[in-house]
């Protein structure tokens, strides 16, 4: 996949700490890319440095193979977690405002609302103030002018806050939705469930560093514990002299004649070899390696950083 | 530069379309007119009831020596009883009891009795005709010719004469300009202050509701920041213009109703504008003087620079307002809440309200030292200044002060937007000033 947008080493140093210790990422086109992070590690002054509103002090931001010049932002969507907006003025006129300072002509931006406002059925919200909107009415008419001008890159940070389940649903659909037709996505979060359902590729900073990245799959097998998981029919004891000292055996669960054991494999133990051995001795149901979810390994990632062994 | 447009554009409007600026722009000039006219108003008003006052002259020589006015009758009493007279005042009818003893020439005094305060102007009328009568029965008895008493009346007025360095000579009216001086230096005060304060509010606005970050994504702080101060501006401007235009509107308008109403509506109009130790046109009661006196003011009105004034009015508000908006903006930016606006309005109220305090001061003496110094330093000079323009100011001072002026609402805007950029995006932190100077010094 080709490389869309790329930080190489960038540096940024406030005051007294350093924001960002010569952080890389890598973007591939048309890919959801999540932006990992504890809270103060860096997310967003990175994703603030994307978007041009702070410079870097070193290091530099690639867009579509060159360097990111003030004219990109045009084609950047940028969704902030500190998001508001004028409360007393009123929601279309402010939503025509906020998208003419993208770029984007009166007549333009008019027919697009009119497009999103129907589709999202909130019409009627056009000449309501701000302030008689709850949370997360505003967070939807944001939504809409953060994609209103079909922006190349999508910036969204922490898009589900304020949403419910509905709300969240149809947002995380339009989000796919606009992957498929060409956008490419940066979305930070700390909703691990939603970076598994959602991303593509990760990048998890710790303390201004980049500690953790690639390819969601490969980096969930990368810390895969090495476990499998097996249902079976059959006696257990039986089992347990097949595999020998090969293998821990933990967890026996019963249901019924249903049995169900976790299996950790003391040293190399081909798993050809152990699935062959289980076969001759039980019937087996399902055997499944287990991945890690992207809490564990977020939770990992972070505690050997910060606690290094 | 289509962005900030936009952005000006918008600040504008949400401003000019509140009804709270609709209200004000109108019921400004309104009162300020009102403020003018309706004591004068008023005063004649009251005079045109008819008053009747009556005269017990125990001299019995005073007869027909006050004059009738208009509306003030006076009616001597034959049978003089005073007590009499007091008791049954309800029922009489008369405004008040003018007693004449009959040893006014040793005290000097007459007496006023009434059952209720009256006027300046009925003891003005009476004592200065009686002065009149006495003075010349005293000539008389001095036998002092009576063609001689003519023609040493004798009045004096006072036309100041100023010196153009071109060497012409032009009338002047001191109180005039000390006015216009003080009108427009107190409302350089008032639009920089309101404005001012409107940009700091407006910036406070965005960043607490996390507007912010949102625009900053589309437009540089940059210009987010000064769209906000020019369009803040635009609504100073708006206002001053609609204030000049509706002043000049109804003053002009009720001044034409007045004069055909009644012509001492005016005078007591005139009298209020002007300075009050200007001697005041009461005794010259006339009719025909009153043309005089339009005529007057009209030359005095003529010998002010107005081009001069409006111009530097409208430069010096452009500096002002630019220098201490731009301040305003960078203390918005640093806060999160109003109560925290505290330790940063401070020094910079300060210099306002003592410009304010100097320009009273520069009134009385346009070329004192301390006015001179304080219509150059920039923080106090557009107030100031504009105490002293209608005393002709050398332009070597205006031009001076103006760059001066210049160069450092260039400095403040380079230095506030260095705060903005960082203190729009700073959440939860309380900040000093040790913090704002580290801002400043930020690379980016």
């Amino acid at each position: 996949m080709n490389e869309f947008l790329s930080a190489n080493s960038v540096v940024k140093q406030f005051a007294n700490h350093l924001a960002l210790d010569r952080v890389s990422i890598s973007v591939p086109e048309g890919s959801i890319f999540g932006l990992l992070g504890p809270n103060g590690a860096g997310k967003t002054t990175l994703i603030r440095i994307i978007n041009q509103i702070t410079a870097p002090d070193e290091g530099e931001i690639r867009f579509r193979g060159k360097k990111i010049t003030s004219e990109d932002v045009y084609h950047i969507g940028y969704l902030p977690e500190e998001r508001g907006l004028y409360k007393k003025m009123k929601v279309g006129e402010q939503a025509l405002y906020l998208v003419q300072l993208k770029g984007m002509s009166r007549v333009e931006g008019l027919k697009r609302l009119k497009y999103w406002f129907e589709k999202f059925e909130i019409q009627s919200w056009w000449d309501k103030k701000v302030e008689e909107l709850s949370k997360g009415m505003a967070q939807k008419v944001q939504f809409i002018i953060t994609v209103l001008h079909e922006p190349k890159l999508l910036i969204f940070d922490e898009p589900f806050t304020g949403f419910d389940p509905i709300n969240t649903n149809l947002v995380k659909n339009e989000i796919l939705r606009l992957r498929d037709i060409g956008a490419t996505i940066i979305f930070s979060t700390h909703i691990m469930a939603s970076v598994e359902e959602l991303c593509d590729h990760i990048a998890l900073i710790n303390h201004g560093k980049n500690i953790l990245s690639g390819n969601i799959d490969e980096v969930r097998s990368r810390y895969k514990p090495d476990t499998y998981e097996l249902r079976y029919k059959g006696d257990p004891e039986k089992l347990r002299q097949a595999l020998n000292s090969g293998v821990t055996l933990e967890e026996e669960l019963t249901r019924g004649d249903l049995r169900h054991v976790i299996i950790k494999p003391n040293h190399r133990y081909p798993v050809r070899d152990m699935i062959s051995v289980i076969n001759q001795n039980v019937d087996i149901v399902s055997f499944d390696e287990m991945l890690p979810g992207m809490n564990d390994i977020f939770i990992r990632a972070v505690e050997e950083t910060n606690h290094p062994k | 530069m289509n962005k900030v447009s936009l952005i000006i554009q918008r600040e504008y409007l949400t401003r000019v379309k509140k009804k709270s600026f609709i209200i004000m722009t109108i019921l400004t000039p309104v009162l300020l007119a009102a403020m003018i006219f309706v004591p004068g108003y008023l005063a004649t008003k009251e005079d045109n009831q008819e008053k009747i006052i009556a005269v017990v002259d125990n001299t019995h020589i005073t007869e027909g020596a006050i004059p009738q006015g208009t509306y003030l009758k006076f009616e001597y009493i034959d049978n003089p009883d005073v007590e009499k007279l007091k008791q049954n005042f309800e029922e009489s009818g008369y405004y008040a009891i003018l007693f004449i003893p009959e040893n006014i020439l040793v005290s000097n005094k007459v007496q006023l009795y009434s059952n209720q305060q009256t006027t300046m102007q009925v003891s003005e009328h009476i004592s200065s005709a009686l002065k009149n009568f006495f003075t010349q029965l005293k000539l008389k008895n001095e036998n002092v010719p009576l063609d001689i008493l003519e023609r040493i009346k004798t009045s004096i007025s006072v036309d100041t004469i100023q010196w153009t360095s071109t060497g012409e000579e032009k009338e002047g009216s001191a109180g005039l300009v000390a006015g216009i001086g003080y009108v427009s230096g107190f409302l350089m005060y008032m639009f920089i202050f309101m404005f001012g304060s409107q940009v700091m509010r407006g910036v406070m606005e965005e960043k607490t509701n996390r507007i912010v970050e949102v625009i900053v994504s589309s437009v540089r702080p940059f210009q987010l920041m000064m769209g906000k101060v020019v369009g803040i501006a635009l609504v100073g401007l708006t206002q001053f213009v609609i204030w000049i235009l509706l002043t000049f509107g109804i003053f002009f308008g009720a001044k034409g109703i007045l004069l055909k109403d009644n012509g001492q509506a005016m005078t007591s109009v005139t009298q209020s504008l002007m300075d009050a130790n200007n001697a005041g046109p009461v005794a010259a009661a006339k009719t025909g003087e009153y043309q005089k006196l339009f005529d007057d003011i009209a030359n005095k009105f003529g010998s002010v620079n107005f081009p001069l004034i409006i111009g530097c009015f409208l430069f010096f508000f452009i500096g002002g307002y630019l220098l201490y908006a731009s301040l305003f903006a960078a203390v918005g930016s640093a806060v999160d809440n109003e109560t925290d606006t505290q330790q940063f309005m401070l020094p910079i109220t300060i210099p306002i309200v003592l410009g304010l305090f100097v320009m009273i001061n520069a009134m009385q003496t346009p070329n004192s030292t301390i006015s001179v110094i304080f219509s150059l330093i920039p923080l106090t000079s557009p107030i100031v200044m504009m105490a002293r323009i209608p005393y002709d100011v050398p332009t070597w001072q205006i031009v001076t002060s103006g760059l001066i002026l210049i160069l450092t609402f260039l400095g403040t805007i380079w230095m506030a937007a260095k705060i903005y950029r960082t203190g729009i995006l700073m959440y939860g932190k309380k900040v000093n000033y040790a913090e704002l100077w580290k801002w400043i010094r930020y690379k980016n």
